[in-house]
């Protein structure tokens, strides 16, 4: 393996570990929104938020390049009033890898929360302890496990994304080109050998990664 | 019956999709041409010319950059023609022994160039202005797999300028992609051929006609074990033709 396969192995996990550091204080913050909460349009807005999991991802990078693009209305916004620019940047294939895995980590935290007997938050009422620290000492450690796997899955994800990611990121080598982009930029060349080293290293890591989700999450905590 | 109301276009339209799978596996006579991404538009217009002509047969498109074609015609994809957009392309199929032996020829020609989103103010009057620091990304094809990248970097590497604006270079999959990021405005440049910019003429606008090492020039072959040789060898030729090069001169592609 060449240096340059380690940079794109850098970077894959760079880009994932962002994703699935954003994903995990998102998912925990939405996740228990919906568990816990009641208002209106909770159903739609759980759908919505899903809508990445079923929407194909070159539809994903449309939109994100819409709105992110330099001309798209948040992206526009952000390079005028900042000279912030997101496409072709690894921050933009982290706002990919985040979208289309965030509803990984939410179905997991929602139900993780769920699977909370509201009665022990009642019992830690009373004895006094106040919403946060209910929240911190009760609530998301007995949900965390499920919550756990869930993050372990969006990171799973987060490295194997490739169509938003394309689209937003480009396939810059060393600066935004990720193990799967790489993977198809190497078998449009024909160079099977770059490719082969690749999927070997994408599949170990997968495999390394879904032992360690189910070990940490027994399936009666996810349910 | 309401219920039947409903469900009978639903049907229909299920057994229309049957219908048009069982073609799909019946008719020999479908044609598969694998084109570069460049020729997309012309080819379009081209096919209903050539089905016109051969009454029964159809012709079907898969167009992406060269090199992609070529490698999924390595690994068998079914393909009965293959129009390529830089000779070196077509030069590894041969020594794949993946065409039919002389029927390789070259059918249009193009000229590579430097293109800015239409909007723009930025001037640049040759491939050392790239170092402008007003220009902070200009995209090309990937040059290992799209010929219109291997033309724009051999005539960076030519100018002996690509080492000092490698760094601002996007790669794009085919050359329509490098289009589609000047015409939206991610870069400041791009590299495309002439045909490729006439085709977003209200996005982008061309800076100048890049100097490229060798002439570009298309060359087409029928594919070795297709299952229409007669047909591809037809499509092949028909590419000669005056009706054909005058759609292609339509687009811009010059005599080959």
């Amino acid at each position: 393996m060449d240096t340059s396969t380690w940079i794109t192995l850098a970077l894959t996990l760079k880009v994932a570990t962002w994703a699935t550091a954003i994903n995990l204080v998102l998912g925990v913050a939405v996740g228990w929104l919906l568990a816990r909460r009641n208002f209106f349009g909770r159903e739609l807005l759980d759908a919505g938020l899903t809508l990445p999991f079923v929407l194909p991802p070159t539809v994903l990078g449309y939109y994100l390049l819409v709105v992110i693009g330099k001309r798209g209305w948040l992206g526009g916004w952000l390079y005028q009033s900042f000279g912030i620019n997101l496409i072709f940047t690894w921050q933009g294939a982290v706002i990919a890898a985040t979208i289309v895995s965030f509803p990984l980590v939410l179905k997991s935290a929602r139900a993780a929360f769920e699977g909370v007997d509201p009665q022990l938050e009642k019992a830690a009422r009373v004895l006094g302890l106040g919403e946060w620290a209910l929240f911190f000492r009760v609530t998301l450690p007995m949900a965390w496990p499920g919550i756990l796997a869930g993050t372990l899955l969006v990171f799973a994800r987060s490295l194997g994304e490739f169509g938003a990611t394309l689209m937003v990121a480009g396939s810059i080598p060393g600066r935004t080109q990720t193990l799967s982009v790489a993977v198809y930029e190497a078998v449009q060349a024909g160079q099977d050998s770059v490719a082969n080293t690749l999927v070997v290293i994408i599949s170990v890591t997968c495999i390394v990664v879904l032992l360690v989700a189910g070990r940490l999450a027994p399936f009666r905590v996810v349910r | 019956m309401k219920m039947l109301s409903t469900t009978k276009p639903v049907l229909r339209r299920c057994a229309v999709l049957l219908g048009a799978t069982a073609c799909i596996v019946a008719q020999a006579a479908d044609l598969t041409v694998s084109a570069a991404a460049s020729l997309t538009n012309a080819f379009r217009e081209l096919a209903s010319v050539f089905e016109a002509q051969n009454a029964g047969t159809k012709v079907v498109f898969n167009f992406a950059a060269s090199d992609a074609l070529l490698a999924q015609i390595a690994k068998g994809a079914p393909a009965d023609v293959l129009a390529a957009a830089d000779r070196e392309s077509m030069d590894r199929a041969d020594a794949q022994k993946l065409l039919v032996p002389a029927s390789r020829r070259n059918f249009v020609s193009n000229s590579l160039v430097l293109i800015t989103p239409a909007d723009s103010t930025l001037v640049l009057a040759s491939l050392a202005d790239l170092q402008k620091p007003e220009v902070k990304r200009f995209t090309l094809g990937t040059p290992s797999s799209v010929p219109a990248g291997r033309y724009a970097k051999g005539a960076l590497d030519a100018a002996k300028l690509w080492p000092a604006v490698e760094p601002k270079a996007v790669y794009a999959q085919n050359v329509r992609q490098s289009l589609d990021y000047v015409a939206r405005g991610e870069v400041e440049a791009g590299f495309v051929y002439v045909t490729d910019a006439a085709i977003q003429k209200d996005k982008v606008k061309v800076a100048f006609t890049v100097p490229t090492e060798t002439p570009i020039s298309y060359p087409v072959a029928a594919i070795a074990g297709s299952p229409n040789p007669d047909a591809a060898r037809k499509f092949v030729d028909f590419l000669a033709t005056p009706s054909a090069q005058r759609v292609l001169a339509k687009y811009g592609f010059g005599k080959p």
